[in-house]
Order: structure tokens, then sequence, then C-alpha cells
């Protein structure tokens, strides 16, 4: 079973600084994430959980530090990095006139995913029974299952994961936890930033707040 | 190129389910037109005269007010991050959310015009002249659209802001699209502003795509 992904290949982040406007959010920080390794990100509001999320999927540059995937700089080759991750940010990004399936089809071809595992998606989350409704008639929760069904629908071994488990239902979240536990199983690798207590064992926690950017530091951070 | 065809299909799809906002740009563009007999008075001839200017900037201000919507869904509900996430250069996914406007509202405008000008008293002979001119200009309009649609990404009001950023880029189709109409009335022919129309499609084509996604880069920081 564990050999779906690559075993050898890690994502570390070292030393990473992240600014978002003129704020630093967070500084000094280090992350590693090996294969079946799981990382659970937890703070306040606002120290930063999102955005070292959206750090590590290349969406915003760290302003210091440096990230490598696999014992090579991320900056050096961005899309073979980007095709190795998956982001589910807080936003669900399902177009209301589209159906569930189309959808997820739609995000799946645009990763470039030959056979895409549609059906997998769709019944991981229990939407199978929701597969030719418009994503208007869908609910928070189900908008949300359909976003996490793209883990699954086109396999990718980096998960970061935003508030997955915002909206879902008792039953979403075992579900969820299940995902995560079988990715991990196959070598998968998973960045969760969470307030909800999801069981993922032996994860590597990062409290945010422990990074948070003295008022010194935003000076640096400045020049 | 999947990815490049299925973005297409998307947004083809997504225009034609939501069918409203086709019909609107098209129902504008046809009702502004139609103001001007009203406004100059019903004299055939000076309508005739000036058919190819209307017809033009009724097509840019029906291009304008389709544009704020381009970009600002997909960054509203979370599908520009994956999209920039994809395999697929930001360039090229550019490229492709033009294309899918064009087909939704230039081509459209572009069939729509032989019906508007002859309603407009056109010369029947600088007809063909300004559906050709519309065809070759107004792929201009959604590409250099990109560019202020993905500036104006999380702006208070970027329908207004766009139509002020956009509305100067548009000067030059609009000279010669509305000069070959005139060139050809005048028994020369409107031969030169018709390739100088292609030409500017031809530029457009590969800038337009470079900075309109320089500005999605620097929204989605």
């Amino acid at each position: 079973m564990f050999s779906t992904f690559s075993q050898t290949a890690e994502l570390v982040g070292e030393n990473l600084a992240c600014r978002r406007g003129e704020r630093l959010v967070f500084s000094g920080l280090d992350c590693r994430l090996a294969a079946g390794g799981a990382l659970v990100l937890t703070g306040a509001n606002g120290s930063g959980k999102s955005s070292l999320l959206r750090l590590l999927a290349t969406l915003v540059a760290p302003v210091a530090g440096r990230l490598s995937w696999g014992g090579e700089p991320v900056a050096r080759d961005p899309a073979r990095y980007r095709a190795a991750l998956h982001y589910v940010g807080h936003l669900d990004a399902a177009k209301p006139a589209l159906t569930t399936r189309e959808m997820l089809g739609f995000w799946a071809a645009m990763r470039g995913t030959v056979s895409p595992a549609l059906d997998e998606g769709l019944d991981a989350f229990g939407l199978a029974a929701l597969a030719d409704w418009p994503c208007r008639w869908l609910s928070a929760g189900q908008r949300r299952r359909l976003a996490l069904a793209r883990l699954i629908a086109a396999p990718a071994p980096i998960w970061l994961l935003d508030e997955p488990s915002a909206a879902l239902d008792r039953d979403g979240e075992a579900r969820l936890e299940a995902a995560i536990a079988a990715h991990r199983m196959a070598g998968g690798r998973v960045a969760v930033a969470t307030h909800q207590p999801l069981a993922i064992p032996d994860a590597a926690v990062i409290v945010l707040d422990d990074f948070a950017a003295s008022p010194g530091d935003f000076l640096a951070g400045w020049w | 190129m999947g990815a490049f065809f299925g973005l297409i299909r998307r947004d083809l799809r997504l225009s034609l389910r939501q069918g409203g906002e086709m019909g609107l740009v098209l129902g504008f563009f046809v009702l502004a037109v139609l103001l001007f007999p009203f406004g100059v008075g019903p004299e055939p001839e000076l309508l005739g005269r000036i058919a190819a200017g209307i017809i033009w900037v009724a097509a840019l201000l029906a291009a304008v007010i389709s544009l704020e919507r381009l970009f600002a869904t997909d960054y509203a509900d979370g599908s520009l991050d994956l999209i920039a996430l994809s395999p697929l250069p930001l360039e090229a996914a550019v490229g492709a959310k033009a294309i899918a406007h064009w087909l939704t509202t230039g081509l459209p405008l572009t069939v729509l015009s032989p019906l508007l000008a002859v309603f407009l008293n056109l010369d029947p002979s600088a007809i063909p002249v300004l559906t050709l001119g519309l065809l070759l200009g107004s792929p201009v309009l959604s590409l250099f659209g990109t560019i202020a649609a993905a500036l104006t990404i999380g702006a208070r009001r970027p329908g207004v802001l766009v139509s002020l950023l956009v509305l100067p880029l548009y000067l030059p189709p609009l000279i010669f699209g509305a000069g070959a109409v005139e060139a050809s009335l005048t028994a020369e022919s409107g031969h030169a502003d018709l390739l100088l129309l292609g030409a500017l499609t031809l530029a457009a084509l590969p800038l337009a795509p470079l900075a309109a996604a320089a500005a999605l880069r620097q929204a989605l920081e």
C-alpha cells in the first residue's frame, strides 16, 4: 500500500517569513513534511495559518527563507512543485451554473489529469446522489465536500487544506479524517490549518503564535 | 492543451447557462445604436454617414460592460487561485478567457452589425467592410479588456474603473474600424485600415495576456 507517491521527496521550509501588505505575519518558521507525514497548523485568528498555506502553495512568495521539494528549491521549478500539490482554500471554487460532476471534472482537467477518478471523489465525500445537481443547489457543507472531492479525483502527493472541516457535519468530518488517513497510508503528505479537533494521528503541530513577528521584525521586514 | 480548451469550454458553458449576461450585452448594443436616430433626427443621409462610428462606439461600450465580471467572479470564489496553481501558464489561461469572452461578445456583436447598419441606412457597399472590420478588430476589445479587468480585481467599483482604463485603449480600433468604412465610402478602399486592425489584433494577442497575467499575479499575492 505504502507506495503510491514518492517516498523520498520531502517538503522543507526553512526560516520562512511572510508579509501581507505592510505587516510581517510570521518569521523564522521551519517546517518539514515527509512521506506519510502530517502537519497541523493552529494559532489565533490572524496568526498566519492561511498565509503559511498560501506560501506553501506558492500563491504568496516568502520575504525570507526558502522552500524546497525533493531537495530542490521550489523557486527553481515552481511548475513541477505545483503539479505535486493540492490547495483547498476557504473558498470552494464552485460555479452555481455547473453541476457537481462538471465542476469536479473541470478542476481535474485543469490539473491535466488524464482519467480523473470522478466517481471515487464524489463517493468519498458522499456526493454521489448530488452528481447532477447544479452547484447553486448545494449547501455550504456540500460545497465544501465538493472542494475536498478534488483531492480524490486527481491524486497529488501534497495536500494543503485551509480549515477543511469548516461547515462540515460530523459525517463529513469523519469522511475527511478517513481520506487524510488513506492519503498518508499511500505515502501522501498533508498540512491542515484547523480550529476543530480533527483526528490526525502523529501529526506535527505548528502553533503560528510562536512565530509572530515582534515590532522590531516589522522594520526588518520593511528594509 | 486540454486545460486550455477546458477553460474556454467552461466559460462558454457558464455564459450560455447564465444566458442573461450575453443577452444583456447584445441588448445594450442594439438599444444604444437605436437611440441615435432619435437623438440626431431621422435624416437618412446623416445617419448613413455616421452609421459606422455609431456602431463601433456602441460595440466598444457593450464590450466594456461585460468586462467587469471577466476575472471578478473567478477571483471572488477562489477559482483564480486554482487556475494559477494549474500547470496551464497564467498567460495561456488569460488567453483562453479572452477567447471565450470574444466568442460571447465580439462575435455576436459582429454578426448583429450588418442588420443595424441597414437600420442606420449605411450604404450597402460599405456593410461588408464594417463587418470585416469588426471581425478583425473586436478581438482587440477582449484582449485589451483582460488587462483592465485584471488590474481592477478587488477594486471597490470595478465597473467604472474598468471603463476609465480601457476606453482610451480602445481608440485605435475605433479609429481604424470607422476609418475603413469612411474610406470605402469615399471611393478609396478601406484596405489599409483593415490591415491595421488585423495588425492590432495580432500584436495584442501575445502582449495583452502577458500584461494581464502579471496583474493577476499581483492580485493573488
